[in-house]
């Protein structure tokens, strides 16, 4: 039996190692080797450049907002969500995952059409007789594109880890004098922590890296480091200088994963 | 009041996600070709789209990509869930890990890594690469909505199949596989749910000429959405969304525990 | 008897348009030992939520120690809960659960200490402080939940069904345990259960709840002796349930054949049901005892053989250690003060419920 189960690893490894492990290890060789194939550091010292600095800057700097933004507007909502009967959970997860059924850059484009200078919000706001936005191809717009698109993936996780934490542990707090501000940061706020960074891990991830969203609603004028990247890729073809420009994002991947590793030892704050 | 209040919350965080499905929706029915004004109910853009070969084909990718690369996927992911079973504590977790990598990783590093891969096995550009991208990136999917139902499953069942004269093939595909059939099933889902919704991945490792609909709609970003792409879009949601209402509304068959 | 601590008046409450509670009186004493018994869904834990502020009733008010808390938060509460499950904080050390009440209350740090150190002598898991819950066995997790409540000194300590997850043997210890710390506190326990071997070795009053109602009030031994109806009997230990005629006064009419017994005032000729523990009934040589039968089964349980008699038409259920096999013929005897008498019972949801379980 144990020998069989064993054997049956054998194509998922050969996946893993074939499509996971070795073209990272591709990343790392081209990353430092020049196009001769001699080592060189120059692909990762190319970051301090100040285009390139600057592109990183603006993407930790609207990546961060993002990702905080986004928490703070997922916390309340799974804790609202997680009170619901334990019998709708599939149904409130898919309303969650249903709008990725209709094309991301659409749906970000979409926006396009909200924000703009005549657009539906506008003419909301100005019947409201409040003052129009101009957000549109500003580093705000590209926040909200951000937080539009990375939300559910932080709803997901809270939902998940804040609905399996037992009522009746709630109720004890209560039960020893806690009041609800006490018993949210000394029990449910902890006890969510898996959540929360998986939550924090699945927005921070995509919108540093995310290269399309500035270019849909942010005007194409604000580069980040996404950017930079798919243009050494797709147009310059330097692979070399993409590669080395990767292996600086897989730093901050790696301070997630390791993270997540300590925070979340069960998977308990996973998405599904 | 404070359930009210709860109630509205909810309102507008889905009207926020939901705002631009409902804008596209409105776009594929406007008789004008721009964005920016609305030239009258219309539903020429569905017409055009059934005429429009690009984007037909485009579809057509992009469906064949998501079911192969999802059912591979799947097979490829319950198979490893149920070797997992079978491991050594550490063994177990290091695949684990590895498993989360794509999971964690940017898309991009992703798609970049794919892509010189396949540059240096010299493979060509096309669908096959973007189907083996595909599945790398959705037997995660697949994994992490197997492994807790196969955490949940009764060894004992399995061996007191076998106990009554069933092999070992015949005792999994009895036993075994029904309970793990639900998380197999999500998985899948998942998985074509986010096959169908990759931009960067695919963005990386397809080939000239080949495209999804996805990449479709991102070169014609540059040049104008055509507005057969809002009425494609609007039709597929609206398919699913259908579809997922019936499953919701049909009375619920298995209520066991 | 002590004074009364806890009085529930006219409770009710309902979930979704099903009567939970309907009207329920019950008077809780100081140090005393109370326990809520009944099937699943006859409102016991409702009634232990209304006490302990996780739920209010739909009318009705709480009186604790003089003062009405119908409406007081939990967290504004003298009484304190251990939970089903234990519901132990699983990311805070055994010490940080247990000092978890005392921080809120903002006691000094050596005053906490002590009171760790003492808790955890009572519930005999000294030097566990630095161990996580996680670590620890099912048993020892609801000591630790009983700590954590009790170091708050309340006068009321509400249990819900705390041994419903341990295994025979070591909730059989619990009990035990149970009962020497609440001698060694001093303070009323509410205790609910639905076990009624529980009920029986730990209580000083029985409630025994049914529907939403109250079926009887008292000590274990009355409950058991004098069960007031056929839920009551049937629930509480085994025993026949028989169909009779009450003749006269201590004169009862069972499957033809008049017994004495000692219940008076159910009036002439009236139908009643005839409760007799399968322990009182004695089995004797043919035509010594009161009516013949045939034994018809027979188990062999430990202490004692169980029977089935079949006499009369009617299956006698008989404990006895003395052995009869099965097809023999015998007689059967039942002395007067072992027959209990109770009226018919009179709504039709009485009857189903008597008949369901």
């Amino acid at each position: 039996m144990t020998s069989k189960k064993k054997w049956l690893s054998v194509p998922y490894l050969f996946w893993s190692g074939l499509f996971i492990i070795v073209p990272l290890g591709m990343i790392l060789y081209y990353g430092l080797t020049d196009r001769t194939g001699a080592f060189t550091l120059e692909n990762i010292t190319a970051i301090a450049s100040a285009g390139h600095a600057k592109a990183l800057r603006l993407s930790l700097l609207l990546s961060l907002i993002s990702t905080i933004i986004c928490f703070l507007l997922a916390y309340p909502l799974a804790m609202i969500l997680s009170q619901i009967q334990v019998k709708r959970h599939n149904f409130i997860i898919l309303i969650f995952i249903l709008p990725m059924w209709m094309n991301f850059l659409l749906r970000t484009l979409a926006w396009q059409t909200l924000l703009e200078k005549n657009g539906v919000i506008n003419h909301v706001l100005t019947f409201l007789h409040l003052p129009a936005l101009k957000i549109i191809n500003t580093p705000a717009a590209i926040i909200l594109g951000m937080v539009y698109n990375f939300l559910p993936f932080m709803i997901l996780p809270l939902y998940n880890a804040l609905s399996k934490i037992d009522i009746n542990v709630i109720n004890a707090a209560h039960d020893l004098g806690a009041d609800h501000i006490y018993t949210f940061f000394r029990i449910i706020l902890p006890l969510s922590i898996p959540g929360i960074i998986s939550g924090i891990t699945m927005v921070f991830i995509p919108a540093l890296t995310t290269f399309v969203i500035s270019s849909l609603l942010g005007g194409g004028k604000l580069l980040l480091i996404g950017d930079v990247i798919d243009l050494e890729f797709t147009k310059t073809s330097n692979w070399h200088l993409g590669s080395g420009l990767s292996m600086v994002l897989m730093i901050f991947i790696l301070i997630n994963m390791v993270l997540s590793a300590i925070f979340d030892k069960d998977g308990e704050g996973s998405m599904l | 009041m404070k359930n009210a209040a709860k109630k509205i919350y909810i309102g507008l965080i889905i009207l926020f996600l939901y705002a631009p499905i409902g804008t596209l929706m409105v776009l594929s029915l406007n008789a004008s070709k721009t964005r920016a004004k609305w030239g009258g109910f219309s539903i020429k853009w569905y017409i055009a789209l059934f005429q429009n070969e690009e984007i037909l084909r485009a579809l057509v990718n992009t469906l064949l990509i998501a079911l192969l690369s999802s059912l591979v996927a799947t097979m490829i992911g319950t198979i490893a869930c149920i070797a997992m079973t079978g491991m050594k504590r550490q063994a177990k977790s290091i695949l684990m890990g590895i498993t989360n990598i794509p999971m964690l990783n940017a898309d991009i590093v992703t798609g970049v890594s794919l892509m010189l891969l396949y540059i240096s096995l010299g493979i060509r550009f096309g669908m096959g690469t973007i189907l083996l991208s595909h599945i790398t990136f959705n037997i995660p999917y697949v994994i992490l909505s197997v492994m807790p139902r196969m955490k949940q499953l009764n060894p004992s069942t399995f061996e007191a199949a076998l106990d009554l004269g069933s092999s070992h093939i015949n005792a999994f595909f009895k036993v075994v596989f029904p309970d793990l059939l639900p998380g197999i099933l999500s998985g899948f889902l998942m998985a074509f749910t986010m096959s169908l919704d990759d931009f960067i991945i695919t963005h990386f490792t397809k080939g000239v000429g080949v495209d999804t609909l996805s990449t479709k709609i991102y070169t014609e970003i540059k040049k104008g959405i055509k507005p057969e792409m809002y009425a494609l879009s609007s039709l597929i949601f609206v398919t699913v969304l259908t579809l997922l209402i019936l499953i919701n509304l049909s009375p619920d068959k298995k209520e066991k525990k | 008897m002590n004074k009364e601590l806890i009085q529930l008046i006219d409770i009710s409450k309902s979930f979704d348009g099903q009567m939970v509670l309907d009207e329920l009186n019950l008077s809780i004493h100081e140090n005393e030992f109370v326990t809520l018994l009944g099937p699943s869904g006859c409102g016991k834990t409702t009634t232990l939520r209304i006490l302990g502020g996780f739920a209010s009733p739909d009318t009705g008010r709480v009186v604790f120690d003089g003062q009405d808390i119908t409406r007081i938060p939990p967290n504004k509460r003298q009484l304190n809960t251990v939970f089903q499950k234990y519901a132990l904080f699983t990311h805070m050390t055994i010490a940080e659960n247990i000092a978890f009440g005392l921080k809120i209350k903002k006691k000094t740090k050596s005053y906490i200490d002590d009171k760790i150190r003492y808790a955890l002598k009572l519930v005999n898991l000294e030097g566990y402080e630095n161990r996580m819950p996680d670590s620890l066995s099912g048993g020892q997790q609801q000591r630790i939940a009983i700590a954590r409540a009790i170091v708050n000194e309340p006068k009321v300590l509400l249990l819900d069904e705390p041994l419903g997850a341990l295994d025979l043997k070591l909730r059989q210890e619990m009990q035990y345990e149970l009962i020497r710390m609440k001698n060694e506190l001093g303070i009323t326990f509410v205790y609910v259960t639905h076990d009624q071997e529980e009920a029986l070795t730990m209580s000083d009053t029985i409630v025994v709840m049914n529907q939403g109602y109250i079926q009887q009030i008292g000590s274990p031994e009355s409950i058991y002796n004098e069960p007031e109806n056929a839920f009551v009997a049937d629930f509480i230990g085994d025993s026949n349930i028989i169909p009779a005629t009450m003749i006269k006064d201590e004169l009862v009419e069972i499957l033809g054949t008049r017994f004495a017994c000692v219940d008076t005032g159910f009036g002439v000729n009236k139908p009643v049901d005839a409760v007799i523990r399968p322990e009182d009934v004695i089995l004797v040589e043919p035509d010594n005892g009161s009516i013949n039968g045939v034994v018809t089964h027979l188990i062999f349980k430990g202490v004692h053989y169980e029977m089935e008699v079949t006499a009369n038409g009617y299956e006698w259920l008989v404990h006895s250690t003395t052995l009869y096999p099965v097809g023999k013929e015998v007689g059967i005897q039942v002395d007067p003060f072992n027959i209990q008498i109770m009226n018919k019972p009179e709504s039709e949801d009485e009857e189903a419920v008597a008949i369901d379980i």
